[in-house]
Parts: structure tokens; sequence; C-alpha cells
């Protein structure tokens, strides 16, 4: 009977160390996905502070330095058709391009779990509409639907983050509706209900903790693809104008000089891989540390 | 099924009263998901439980039990039906709300009936808060401490870090924390340990004592009903079949299909194993139940005036509250059988 003469007090009191500091240790021992975060930090932190880098004016050619090469003295990566910076245009270039990633893809994640996290948890007829016209915008490609409002609205920075905007409610939508209904079916909702909650109520309390963070990785998985939609529709004339710097346009622009000099006509396109590549290794890592029965 | 035989009188010690509680569920199909079938969930129900008393429901997988309690606690909206609570009818001078404050429920699965991104103590004080009563979290870790968890260990867990039966005990305390009268406990102790089961029953019977509890005990299992409950419900394809304290049904089963709900259970004793043959074949489609009685298909007494009247329930015990819907304990039925001795 020794055994049970142990005092239950000296028993230290458990703590859990809550959710996100579990996800942030399982985050830490991710290196892949810390590399990719690190990356992007860098190419966010560039562009957000490009005025501060001492980098040579973008929008100021030289007819006398075009096309010169990567590695060209003044130049570390060479000058573009009309003799401008390469990196300095790179660099702002990003400010532009991850803006326009960045925005369509925040409006449409709080718009689209807006409709979706209500037509999964209300149901029935309200259910019905919203998804039904979530369904006519999934008959279009994306790309063709970004091009087809674009070119409807005009060119121009703003209409293209309203046409990209519009462009991702629905896959949102259709997440979200998703995993609400499925946790909609659980005992707690049921549970909660029988409390005498108010449907905001619940929704606020035992909902939305825990439909966000999957609608949240897949929108985080989305902005890669808008950033290509963005470059895209720069590209195609309908996005951002000359002579702003934009990975896109830039792309665009540079075409023409791929037989003269490929290396130097490669690089906004390196630019947007890198980056979308990083943003989706970085929102899988995210994924699976934010799963918690691992 | 007639509405009023399953009830004894009206009574002031009858704290729910429900009556012809109905559940048809539309089955949609189609391009436009027009309405094809009604699934026959809950049809006519009826019953009455008076206050401190355990009314144990049983019978077999889609039979209705479950439907039943959300029901009661208005968690699906019924098609019919009076639900009398404490003096009060449901729709008219009782609010949904308040039902819910009056009436609350436990459900089977442990894991999914708590929000796991909440602490325990959190789910736990969240009826509380809701329906305004003072001092939430200290209620929860007074509920905590008297279904046998310390406070101080498990306020700040969450549901998958603690175990099944812990769980369990979670959920009760939750139920309560809203001080209900009635706890509907929807088959709240089939999914764990025998050991386990045992405790968690023992403690609903205390916290029954302490708190001047009523519950309504969904099970499959008679032997767990038998021991907590005071009468038993047997339900079979949406309908009640047989009513009866407990002593009474155990030592006789009026109906046909509580007689096979009986002898399908195990017996501890190798030499007392049944004779009878256990009952055969799945229920019936709910979708398109059998005519008169719903039984009549698996039933060994079925006769023509089984597939063609509908028997009401009636008082076969002479006035000690046993209640049964079968045409063999109805003399006047035209049953050929009727009022034989030793059937069932």
């Amino acid at each position: 009977m020794a055994v049970a003469q142990t005092d239950v007090a000296e028993i230290p009191v458990q703590k859990s160390g809550g959710y996100w500091s579990g996800v942030a240790r399982r985050l830490s021992r991710d290196p892949v996905t810390l590399g990719c975060a690190a990356i992007l930090v860098a190419l966010i932190g560039s562009a957000a502070f490009a005025p501060w880098l001492g980098l040579a004016d973008p929008y100021t050619g030289s007819m006398v330095a075009r096309l010169n090469p990567i590695g060209s003295e003044g130049h570390i990566l060479g000058t573009d058709e009309q003799g401008r910076d390469m990196l300095a245009r790179l660099i702002y270039g990003g400010r532009l391009t991850l803006f326009i990633g960045l925005v369509p893809v925040i409006l449409a994640f709080f718009i689209g779990s807006f409709l979706g996290i209500t037509a999964g948890y209300v149901g029935g007829l309200l259910n019905t509409i919203i998804m039904r016209t979530v369904d006519v915008f999934f008959a279009f490609p994306s790309v063709l639907l970004a091009i087809a409002i674009s070119g409807a609205l005009g060119a121009g920075i703003v209409n293209s983050l309203v046409s990209l905007t519009i462009v991702f409610i629905p896959p949102i939508t259709r997440v979200a509706e998703a995993v609400t209904s499925g946790v909609r079916s659980l005992d707690y909702i049921d549970a909660a209900r029988a409390t005498g909650a108010s449907a905001l109520t619940v929704i606020r309390v035992h909902v939305i903790g825990n439909v966000l963070s999957p609608i949240f990785v897949y929108a985080t998985s989305l902005t890669s693809v808008c950033m290509i939609l963005a470059a895209g529709l720069s590209f195609l004339g309908i996005g951002v104008r000359p002579p702003e710097p934009e990975w896109g346009l830039m792309l665009n622009t540079l075409r023409s000089a791929i037989y003269v000099d490929p290396w130097l006509a490669a690089l906004p396109g390196v630019m947007i891989f890198v980056t979308s590549l990083c943003l989706n290794l970085l929102s899988d890592g995210v994924r699976s540390a934010m799963n918690v029965r691992d | 099924m007639s509405a009023t035989e399953t009830l004894r009188p009206d009574s002031p010690a009858q704290i729910l009263r429900v009556t012809g509680l109905q559940k048809h569920f539309p089955v949609r199909g189609g391009i436009l998901g027009r309405q094809k079938a009604r699934v026959q969930a809950v049809d006519g129900v009826s019953f009455a439980v008076e206050e401190g008393e355990t009314l144990g429901i049983v019978g077999e997988s889609g039979c209705g039990k479950s439907t039943t309690a959300r029901l009661l606690v208005g968690l699906i909206d019924r098609d019919r039906g009076d639900v009398r609570f404490d003096g009060r009818t449901l729709g008219k001078d009782l609010t949904l709300r308040d039902l819910r404050r009056g009436m609350q429920m436990v459900f089977q699965d442990s894991y999914a009936s708590l929000n796991p991104r909440l602490t325990i103590e959190e789910s736990i004080a969240f009826g509380a808060r809701i329906q305004g009563l003072s001092d939430p979290v200290g209620r929860a870790r007074d509920l905590m401490d008297r279904v046998g968890l310390d406070p101080a260990r498990f306020a700040q867990r969450y549901p998958h870090e603690v175990s099944g039966g812990q769980r369990q005990r979670i959920n009760i305390a939750r139920a309560l924390a809203m001080s209900p009268k009635i706890v509907v406990l929807d088959e709240a102790v089939s999914a764990l340990d025998k050991s386990v089961e045992a405790q968690v029953l023992n403690l609903l019977a205390d916290l029954r004592a302490e708190f001047g509890l009523t519950y309504i005990f969904i099970s499959h299992d008679l032997n767990v009903v038998r021991y907590i409950s005071d009468r038993i419900l047997v339900m079979y394809l949406g309908e009640v079949v047989e009513l009866a304290p407990v002593d009474l049904i155990w030592s006789r089963q009026a109906h046909p299909y509580t007689r096979s709900l009986f002898s399908a259970m195990p017996s501890m004793d190798p030499d007392n194993r049944t004779e009878e043959p256990p009952l055969t074949g799945d229920p019936p489609n709910p979708i398109n139940p059998p005519s008169g009685c719903r039984f009549h298909t698996r039933c060994k007494f079925a006769e023509a005036v089984c597939a063609r009247d509908v028997p009401v329930m009636r008082d076969i015990s002479g006035g000690q509250g046993h209640l049964a819907a079968c045409h063999l304990h109805d003399t006047a039925s035209g049953h050929s059988r009727a009022g034989e001795e030793g059937l069932t």
C-alpha cells in the first residue's frame, strides 16, 4: 500500500500548451516550410522596403544600355528592353504583383467564408440558392472568367482586383460550405443548440474556430494561382499598364527579347515561379501543422 | 396508434407529457428535388414521465429512439404532437428556449459531442453563459468536481486529451450546467467499456438522487436499462408497442416483439439458454411500413387481423400500468388466439 501513499497533490497540474503553440512547435520541425517562409519574407520585405534599398530608379531607362546581360557593371541583373535596371524593376514589381496576388484572395476569403458558412449552417433553401449561384461561376474556367470580367470593366489595377476577387469567391465558398456542413452534423453543434444559444452564437463559438483553419489553408494555396492570373491579365494588357513594373507585364514586354537574351527574359517568370512554389509549399506545411491529432 | 391509451391520466406529478409525437422525414429525388416518399421515423408516440422517474426507451436500430430524443429537446422540428413540460405546452405557453433550459441531452459519441477547440471548462460553462446563469465558470468547476473530475487537473484540457469515460462525464456535467429538470440520455453509456459504463451508470444514479433529476434513458442494452429505469418503453418502427414498469415487463413481455428482444439477450447461465428462435430478418422499411400492426411481417402469431387493424395500447395488467399494443391481448380484436394464456 506504500504506493497508494503518494500524495495526489504532488501530481503536477497538467496545463495544455494550447492549440497554436502546438502548431508552432510542429512548424519549427519542418525545414522546407521554414525555408519557404524565409524566402517569402525576404521577397515581401524587399518589396515593402524597396525605396530604402538604394536601388536604381525602375522607371528611368537609357537608350544606350538596353538589354544588358545579367552581371553587367552597374546592373547586377542586367537591363530591360528600355535600358531600365532589372533588379530594381523586379523588386518594385514585387510590390504590385504581391499586392494583386494577395488582396483578391483576402477579400474572397472573407466573402466566400461568410457565404459558405451561412449556406452550410443554415442549409435548406438558402444553401441551394447560394451554392447554385456559385455553380454558375464554375461553368467558366477561372482564367477565362478573370479575362472576361477584366475585359468588361476595362484595364487597371482596381478592376483587376475586382475581377480576381470574383473569380476566387466561388471555390472558397464551396470549400467553406463543405467544411461547415461537415461540422454542422456533429453532436457538439446539437449540444450547443440545445442550450438555447442563437444560431449566431453557435456559429461564432463552435463553428468558426473549427472551419476557419481548413478554409484559410485552402485560400493560402490560391494566392499563387491569383498571382499567376494577375500576371496573365497584365501579360494580356488588361491588368497593370506600362510603365508600371509588374512581373506579368515585364514577362510580356521582354518576350520579344527572348532570342537576344533568354536568361534575362525569363527573370520575371522565375520570380513568379519561386513565389508561387513557396506559397504552395508553405500552405502544405501549415496544413499538416494544423492537424491536431497527429 | 391512438394517442391517449398510452397515457396515464394527467396528473401534477407528470413533468413531461408527450402526445401523438410525429416526425416524417421527406425523401427527395429527381432533378427538381421533389418529395418522393416519407420516412416515418416517429409516428404517433405518446408517453408521460413523472418527476424523479427514469423512463427507459428500448428498441432495435432505426426504430426512432434517437429521433424521439431529438424531437423532445427540439433539435429537430416535430410535424405533429404536443409536448407538455412542467404543466406548460411547447409552442403555446412554453418557448423552445425555456424548454431547453429545463431539458438537456447527453449524446452517445462523447468525442463528437465536445467542441475540439474549447477547453473542458469552456465547454461546460457555455450553456450556463448562454442562459445568463450566475458565475458560469464556478458552476463548471463545481460540476466537474461533482462528476469526479478534478478541476485543477482537467479544466484547461482539451477533449482529445482525456479518455472516453472522462469525456462522457464532461458531457453529463455540461448537461447539468443548465440545472435542467430532465436529462435525455441518448445511448449515453453504449460506447463505453463495461467497467467504465458501470461507473458512469452509478454516477448517473447518484446525480439523479442529488439533483432530483428525471431521466429519459435511451439504450439498446436491456440490462443497462433495467438497472437505471423505473419504467420501460419499447419502440418498433416509430411506434410504441409496450410500456410497463421494469418488474412487470421483466417477468412478462406482453408484445411478441418485446419478447423477442428479451430472448435475444444472452443469459449468464449456460443451462438457461433460450430455446426460442431469435427474431429473423431486418426491420421493414420505414418509408413504407406494414399495414395494421407494423410487426406482423415478423410475428409468429400474425393473422389476417394483424395486417388489417392497427392495435391500440391497452392496459393488460388490471391497472398496474402495463400497456401493450397487440391483438393477442384484445379479446374483441378477432384474433383467433386472443386472450389465450401463456402465449407471451
